[in-house]
């Protein structure tokens, strides 16, 4: 009887621990699950690489499509402190046109943001597609759709531009539904120059063409002799019609033509026309030495900081997410009270500029310490 | 031996059980931080323009330099990605930025705090910092690694509220009935808090060394528990518009977010001019935003501001 009871007691006692060690099993294995679940997610972005120097477009990702629309200029009150007299000045004095390069199948996708943020600031907007859309509002060109039909496209583009409004606007920018462009920074850049200038710029590339010609995804912009010449070269078959390589046949078409192709880099002699997202440009070795754009620049290209002007002008590959950050970036955020590094209207080189930076022992601050 | 196997999947079974309830029950960030509306919070805005228009150049100036920030920044061996990134961007614009690492990295000069639970290593950088910068700094900005700050969007924040004060603030959220700053925002205390800080350290039952039992109370939320003993209450920041200055989020997430919640309309900007953090950024986004807040900006928009930041010293990206 004794030996029975002490054979169940032992039994039982096996499975009392067996039940502990599973139990802790069990526990020990829902703390791990857990800890791994709850671990901090941080974004991590697909490293891209836009392998054709010609901005043509192959099947978009649509990572980061966007479904709505955002209007960053709606709470006006947090620019109560801001003064736009010159940046207003300049756009009575400096007229853009700018036309959008879209398709019916991108209107929602894409043309819709660009029309929600930089566009409005052109003097006069136009989006261009094979079809005529009333409610965009769209201009019909009458072509088809698809790479081969971008250069007919644009000389369609132009000429359109050319009979209705030529008369509106003393620069003529053409950009596509993925490029992003500061007007401003634009209207900065030509002031400097005349529209009875037969000249265009944009993101000088050196191939092909002895003068270069301009990257067709970061924008081009032609000053009012330039489109007259380059309506009037189809007219007079200087040049030709048919080409699949939008950007380098226009470039093609300027030098026959005699427009020249103009250097639209900052007085501090860096870039101010993108053809890819700042990040590609500022981070050092996120374009692979082998890449093509290296070798396709006029001037040298630079990674880092000193890609891209503090005053940049357009970049491209722009997706509709980027689209609504760049806008908030550039005509929002600030630091309030800082002063910049780069002067624009300064006569010195940036070398010089530097000089104003926070020193240890600033004079200034030392002057004001010894005055108390 | 049937026996002894069922006992035992009987027990991995309850174990699992128990663990899913306690965690449940217990205080981890699943979303269980929640915004109250507004009224409730307590919450602080940003100075109005009129306030501060009336100032000379050389009182601006002494404006500016009067308010000095210390930078914290809580970091570990796997962070350094983020850590490098943070390291040549934002944190050159705090008045001093430090690192405080779990361990010793041979790349990076850290105070090395010889610990890996987050409380401890904000306990010991709270300690350090301030037995160290007492008496030179009177604002003090704790990060984590993924988060980016404007600090002179901070300082203008800063600017009409007296540090002697015991000031606790940052983007709250709330978790029962305490009110916290969300560490992912960023943390800002007044020397006053953190003076009552170093203080209830060494009460051990109002602020232990341990969080709780099993599933220890996250660092940030600890932090709000001391501090509440001391009198100090966590304030929401928002900018004269109601918006929230201090983001958990990147901006991004912040757009996806907004216009998720309204596909049809077109939904008012998600963020303020004048934010001071965002979170969950890559190293790449920080030199971006680097580039996008203190370089990119529209020509013929000028300011005229109340206080007057230069550029740091041997900095060629901002």
């Amino acid at each position: 009887m004794y030996y029975l009871w002490e054979m169940a007691s032992s039994k039982s006692l096996m499975n009392l621990l067996t039940f502990s060690f599973g139990s802790a099993i069990g526990f020990f294995l829902c703390y791990l699950l857990f800890s791994m679940i709850l671990e901090e997610q941080v974004e991590i972005q697909p490293h891209i690489l836009h392998n054709d120097p010609h901005g043509q477009h192959s099947e978009d990702t649509d990572n980061n499509q966007l479904q709505g629309q955002m209007n960053f200029n709606a709470d006006s009150g947090q620019h109560r402190d801001e003064n736009r007299n010159i940046a207003d000045g300049l756009y009575e004095k400096v007229k853009i046109l700018c036309w959008v390069m879209t398709g019916p199948q991108n209107l929602e996708k894409k043309a819709r943001h660009v029309k929600a943020t930089w566009a409005q600031r052109c003097n006069k907007i136009l989006f261009m597609s094979s079809e005529e859309n009333k409610d965009f509002p769209t201009v019909g060109l009458e072509t088809k759709e698809g790479r081969d039909q971008l250069y007919w496209k644009t000389i369609k583009a132009f000429q359109y531009v050319y009979d209705h409004y030529f008369d509106d606007a003393d620069w003529f920018m053409k950009a596509d539904d993925d490029t992003y462009v500061i007007l401003d920074n634009l209207r900065w850049l030509l002031s400097k120059y005349s529209p009875e200038q037969p000249i265009y710029f944009g993101r000088r590339f050196k191939p092909y063409v002895k003068q270069g010609y301009m990257s067709g995804g970061a924008g081009y912009v032609l000053s009012k002799e330039a489109l007259k010449r380059f309506v009037t070269a189809f007219k007079t078959n200087k040049c030709s019609h048919s080409s699949s390589i939008e950007d380098l046949a226009l470039g093609k078409c300027m030098e026959i033509i005699n427009v020249q192709a103009g250097d639209s880099r900052d007085t501090s002699g860096r870039e101010t026309f993108h053809p890819f997202v700042p990040e590609h440009l500022l981070i050092r070795g996120y374009l692979p030495k082998t890449f093509w754009y290296w070798n396709y620049n006029y001037y040298p290209a630079v990674e880092g900081p000193g890609c891209c002007s503090d005053l940049a002008v357009s970049f491209h590959y722009v997706d509709s997410m980027t689209m609504y950050h760049l806008e908030y970036l550039v005509y929002h955020l600030r630091p309030y009270g800082y002063s910049y590094r780069y002067d624009p209207d300064s006569a010195k080189g940036l070398e010089e500029q530097n000089k104003n930076e926070a020193q240890e022992d600033n004079p200034k601050l030392k002057q004001k310490t010894s005055e108390n | 031996m049937l026996s002894e196997s069922s006992s035992f999947m009987k027990g991995v079974l309850l174990g699992g059980i128990f663990c899913v309830v306690v965690t449940l029950l217990g205080h981890v960030k699943i979303g269980h931080g929640t915004r109250a509306h507004h009224h409730e919070h307590h919450h602080i805005q940003a100075p109005n323009k009129e306030e501060v228009l009336n100032l000379s150049e050389d009182e601006q100036l002494e404006l500016s330099q009067s308010i000095r920030v210390y930078c914290i920044v809580l970091v570990k061996p796997k962070d350094i990605g983020h850590w490098a990134a943070v390291k040549e961007t934002w944190s050159k614009h705090c008045d001093k930025a430090e690192f405080y690492s779990s361990e010793d990295v041979k790349v990076f000069n850290a105070v090395v705090l010889n610990t890996n639970d987050m409380w401890t290593m904000m306990r010991k950088a709270y300690k350090i910092t301030y037995e160290r910068y007492k008496d030179e700094f009177n604002w003090f900005f704790l990060a984590y690694p993924t988060t980016f700050a404007i600090i002179e969007n901070l300082k203008y924040f800063l600017l009409k509220k007296d540090p002697a004060q015991p000031f606790y603030i940052g983007h709250t959220m709330k978790s029962g009935d305490l009110e916290y700053v969300d560490g992912e925002g960023g943390i800002v205390l007044s020397i006053e808090s953190l003076r009552r800080l170093s203080h209830v350290f060494e009460d051990s039952d109002k602020c232990p060394e341990q969080g709780g039992m099993i599933w220890k109370l996250s660092e940030d939320k600890q932090l709000a528990v001391c501090l509440k003993y001391t009198g100090v209450i966590a304030e929401n920041a928002e900018d004269s518009e109601g918006k929230d200055v201090f983001n958990t989020k990147s901006v991004n997430a912040l757009i996806k977010e907004a216009m998720a919640s309204r596909p049809e309309q077109v939904v008012d900007g998600c963020c303020s001019d004048m934010a001071i953090t965002f979170n969950g950024l890559s190293p790449n986004h920080m030199h971006v935003m680097m580039y996008g807040v203190y370089r990119l900006r529209p020509y013929g928009h000028t300011y005229s501001d109340a206080l007057v930041f230069l550029p740091p010293a041997g900095s060629d990206n901002d």
